[in-house]
C-alpha cells in the first residue's frame, strides 16, 4: 500500500539533494526578505522588535509561495506525472509523500533558519520557541493548500502569479495564527491556543488538501 | 476484454473524432493509424483514463472505467510520448522509482537485469541527461520486461528512436507477451516487423 | 441519450438545448423585477426612510451597502454549490453558471467595498479601517477575481470547468475560515474599528427598505447571470446540431428586421 509514498519520499528527498542549489536559493530569499524590511521601515530596534513576528511569518510564507511551482512542475514536463496517475496505488497518497517532500526540503530549512533572522530583528528570547513551533505547524499548511494551487495552475502561462493570487487569500488564516502566536507569548497572554487553533488546521489540510490536489491534478493532465 | 463504444474525444474546442468503437481481446495486437493530428494519442489516454471522451465509455473487462479506475490501472502498463525520466537521476533509479510508483514491486536486480537486456548495461549509472534520445526511449521500455502481469499494454509511439536491431526486438517482446494472452495497442509511423499482422483502427475514418 | 430525457421533467433544464431558451425567455422578467424593486427600495430608502438619530443622513448608503454585502456572500455560496453539482453530476451547465455567476459576485464585492469606504470616511474619519467584515471582504473578492482569472488562464474550456469548481470549494471550504481568523485577529488588535451595527432599534421602514433592495439585488443577479450564460452555452456547444438551428433562426429574425 506504500509502496508509492515511499518510492515518491525518497525520490524526491534524493532530487532535492542531487539539486540543493534550489534549497538555497529559496533560503535566501527568505533571509534577504527579512533584511530589507529594516531598509524599508528604519533600524530602529524597538519598530524591529515590535513587527519582528509579522516580517518572519510572512517571509516564511513568501518563501514557501516562490518555491510552490517546483512541486508538480519538472514531473508534469517529463511525463512522470501521468505515470503517477496511473498508479494502482491512490493518489492521496503519493500526493501527501510529494507534499512533505516538499515541505521537509523548503518548510524545514525555513524553520531551521527563522531563530537566526529573529536574531536580526532583535526578537525576544522567551519567543523563539513559539516561533520555531507556530512555523513548523504552519508551514506544512501552507504547502498543503499551496500544492492545491500548484496543481490547478500546472502549465499555465504567467502561472506563478495567478498561483500567488489563487492561494495567498488562502494563507491569510496560517498568518493571523502563525504570527499570532509569537505576539500573544510575547504580550503574555500565552500561545497555546493559537498553536492548537494551527494543529487543528494542520489536521484538517491534511485530511482535504490531498484529495482536492490530486483531483486538480487528474484535472490539469487530462 | 477492453472495448469502447461511441467515443468522441474534444480537444480545446475541437471535436477530433466520434462514434469511434474498438474491442481488444486477450493475444490481440491493435494498432493505431492516421494522419498527425487526428488524434492517436489523445484516443490512447482515453483509454488509460488519463482523459475523459465527450461521448462515449471505455470499459475494461466489462466495467466502464470510470467507476473502477483502479482495476483497469492494476492492469495497464502505459508508455507515453515522454518517457518519465528524471535528469537528475541514472537509469537504474528511474526504473526502480516508475515501478514501485505504478504498484510494482521489482527488485534492484530484476530492474539491472531489464535495462541489461534493452542494451543499458553500461549506462546504469550515468545521469539520464547524459543518455541519447534512443536510450531514453530503452529505459522507459524496460519496463515492459517488468511488467509481464499487467496484460494491457497502450505504447504511444514505442518505436521512435530506436534503431533496426532494437526495433525488431521490441517486435519481438510484444508478439510475445500478446502470444501469452497479453493484450498490446500502441501508435507507430513506421512497419514494425510483428509475427503477426496487427489489427489496424484508423482513426481518421472517424474524423469530424 | 442525455441523462435528462430519463429523468424527471425538472431535470430537463439541465440540458444545454432546453435551458438555453428557458434562460432567454425568464432573464427579462427578472431583470424588470429588479428595475421596479430597485426604484422602489430607493424611493424608500432615500425619501421613505427616517434620518438616524445619531448618524444623520449618511446611513442611507446602507441601504445599497448591505444588500451588497449579503448578496456578495450568497453568491459565493451559489457558485460552490453549482461547482460542486458540476463536479459531482457532470452536467456542464452547472460550471457554466458558477462561472457566469463570479463576475456579479466580485461586482457586488467591488460595490460593498465601496460603500463601505464612502460611509466609513465621514462616520469614521476614515475610508478604511481594518474591521473584521471589511477585511474578510476583500478577501472574498480576491477567492473571486481567483476564481475568474483561472478559469480566464486556462484555454481548454473542460479543464478550465473542473479547476475552477475545485478551487471555488476550497474557497467555500475556506471562507468560514477566513471569517473566524480574522475576526480573531480583529479583536486581539483591537484598534480603530467600529461595529457596524447600526443603531439598536431599526426602524420597520428601514428593514424593509433594505429588504426591497435586497430583493431587488437577488432579481438583478438572476438576470444578469441568465443573460451572461445564453451565449457561454452556445460558445460551448457551438458544434452541435441545436446550436446551428438557434443561430440559424437568429440570423433569420435578424433578417427579417432589417
Amino acid at each position: 500500500m506504500l509502496s508509492a509514498f515511499l518510492a515518491v519520499l525518497r525520490r524526491d528527498l534524493l532530487l532535492a539533494w542531487r539539486g540543493r542549489a534550489d534549497v538555497l536559493v529559496t533560503l535566501a530569499f527568505f533571509v534577504i526578505v527579512v533584511c530589507l524590511f529594516p531598509f524599508g521601515v528604519g533600524a530602529e530596534t524597538n519598530l524591529l522588535r515590535t513587527i519582528a513576528p509579522g516580517v518572519l511569518w510572512v517571509a516564511a510564507l513568501l518563501a514557501c509561495l516562490l518555491s510552490l511551482h517546483r512541486l508538480f512542475a519538472q514531473d508534469h514536463g517529463d511525463g512522470t506525472l501521468e505515470q503517477l496517475l496511473l498508479s494502482s496505488e491512490p493518489a492521496v497518497l503519493w500526493v501527501t509523500a510529494k507534499v512533505l517532500a516538499f515541505w521537509l526540503t523548503t518548510g524545514l530549512p525555513v524553520v531551521a533558519v527563522a531563530p537566526v533572522l529573529g536574531m536580526l530583528l532583535d526578537l525576544e528570547q522567551g519567543a523563539y520557541p513559539v516561533l520555531v513551533i507556530s512555523l513548523a505547524l504552519g508551514t506544512p499548511i501552507l504547502a498543503l493548500l499551496g500544492a492545491v494551487g500548484a496543481a490547478l495552475t500546472l502549465g499555465l502561462r504567467g502561472g506563478g502569479m495567478l498561483l500567488a493570487l489563487l492561494v495567498l487569500p488562502l494563507f491569510v488564516p496560517v498568518l493571523i495564527f502563525g504570527a499570532g502566536a509569537v505576539e500573544a507569548e510575547l504580550s503574555g497572554t500565552g500561545a497555546t491556543a493559537h498553536l492548537l487553533l494551527l494543529g487543528g488546521g494542520l489536521a484538517g489540510a491534511l485530511a482535504l488538501a490531498p484529495w482536492a490536489c490530486a483531483a486538480a491534478l487528474r484535472v490539469s493532465t487530462e | 476484454m477492453l472495448e469502447a463504444h461511441d467515443l468522441a474525444c474534444l480537444k480545446g474546442d475541437r471535436l477530433l473524432f466520434r462514434g469511434l468503437a474498438l474491442r481488444l481481446q486477450a493475444g490481440g495486437l491493435l494498432r493505431v493509424a492516421g494522419p498527425n493530428g487526428v488524434g492517436k494519442t489523445s484516443l490512447l489516454r482515453l483509454v488509460t483514463g488519463l482523459a475523459l471522451p465527450e461521448t462515449g465509455e471505455v470499459r475494461w473487462r466489462g466495467v466502464g472505467i470510470r467507476r473502477d479506475r483502479e482495476a483497469l490501472h492494476r492492469e495497464l502498463l502505459y508508455l507515453g510520448h515522454a518517457p518519465a525520466l528524471n535528469d537528475l537521476l541514472t537509469p537504474l533509479e528511474n526504473l526502480r522509482f516508475a515501478c514501485a510508483a505504478a504498484g510494482d514491486d521489482a527488485d534492484e536486480q530484476s530492474c539491472v537485469t531489464a535495462l541489461a537486456r534493452i542494451g543499458l548495461e553500461n549506462q546504469l549509472d550515468l545521469p539520464a541527461r547524459v543518455l541519447s534520445q534512443g536510450q531514453r526511449r530503452r529505459v522507459g521500455l524496460a519496463r515492459l520486461f517488468l511488467s509481464a502481469r499487467r496484460p494491457l499494454w497502450v505504447l504511444d509511439e514505442p518505436f521512435t528512436a530506436l534503431d533496426a536491431a532494437a526495433v525488431a526486438e521490441l517486435a519481438t517482446t510484444l508478439s510475445d507477451h500478446c502470444d501469452a494472452g497479453g493484450m498490446v495497442m500502441l501508435t507507430t509511423h513506421q512497419d514494425a516487423p510483428f509475427a503477426r499482422a496487427p489489427e489496424v483502427l484508423d482513426v481518421g475514418g472517424y474524423a469530424c | 441519450m442525455s441523462r435528462s430525457d430519463r429523468g424527471p421533467s425538472i431535470l430537463r433544464f439541465a440540458a444545454p438545448q432546453n435551458f438555453y431558451p428557458l434562460a432567454g425567455r425568464l432573464a427579462p422578467w427578472f431583470a424588470g423585477a429588479a428595475a421596479v424593486l430597485t426604484l422602489a427600495g430607493l424611493w424608500l430608502s432615500f425619501f421613505v426612510a427616517p434620518t438616524d438619530a445619531t448618524q444623520g443622513e449618511v446611513y442611507r448608503v446602507i441601504f445599497i451597502h448591505v444588500p451588497a454585502a449579503w448578496m456578495s456572500m450568497f453568491v459565493y455560496l451559489v457558485m460552490a454549490f453549482w461547482s460542486a453539482v458540476g463536479l459531482v453530476m457532470n452536467t456542464r451547465l452547472s460550471f457554466l453558471m458558477s462561472q457566469a455567476l463570479a463576475p456579479t459576485g466580485a461586482m457586488f464585492c467591488v460595490v460593498a467595498l465601496w460603500t463601505g469606504a464612502l460611509w466609513g470616511k465621514p462616520t469614521w474619519g476614515t475610508y478604511w479601517v481594518w474591521d473584521a467584515r471589511l477585511t474578510s471582504q476583500a478577501l472574498l473578492l480576491f477567492l473571486y477575481l481567483g476564481f475568474i482569472a483561472l478559469t480566464r488562464a486556462i484555454e481548454d474550456p473542460r479543464r478550465a470547468d473542473r479547476a475552477g469548481a475545485i478551487i471555488a470549494l476550497v474557497g467555500a471550504v475556506n471562507v468560514p475560515v477566513i471569517y473566524f481568523s480574522v475576526k480573531w485577529w480583529n479583536t486581539l488588535h483591537q484598534g480603530a474599528s467600529v461595529s457596524l451595527t447600526k443603531a439598536p432599534s431599526m426602524a420597520t421602514t428601514m428593514l424593509v427598505g433594505m429588504l426591497v433592495m435586497a430583493v431587488a439585488a437577488w432579481a438583478y443577479t438572476l438576470a444578469v447571470v441568465l443573460w451572461r450564460v445564453r451565449p457561454m452555452i452556445l460558445e460551448r456547444e457551438r458544434h452541435t446540431e441545436w446550436v446551428g438551428a438557434e443561430l440559424m433562426r437568429e440570423a433569420l429574425r435578424q433578417g427579417g428586421r432589417a
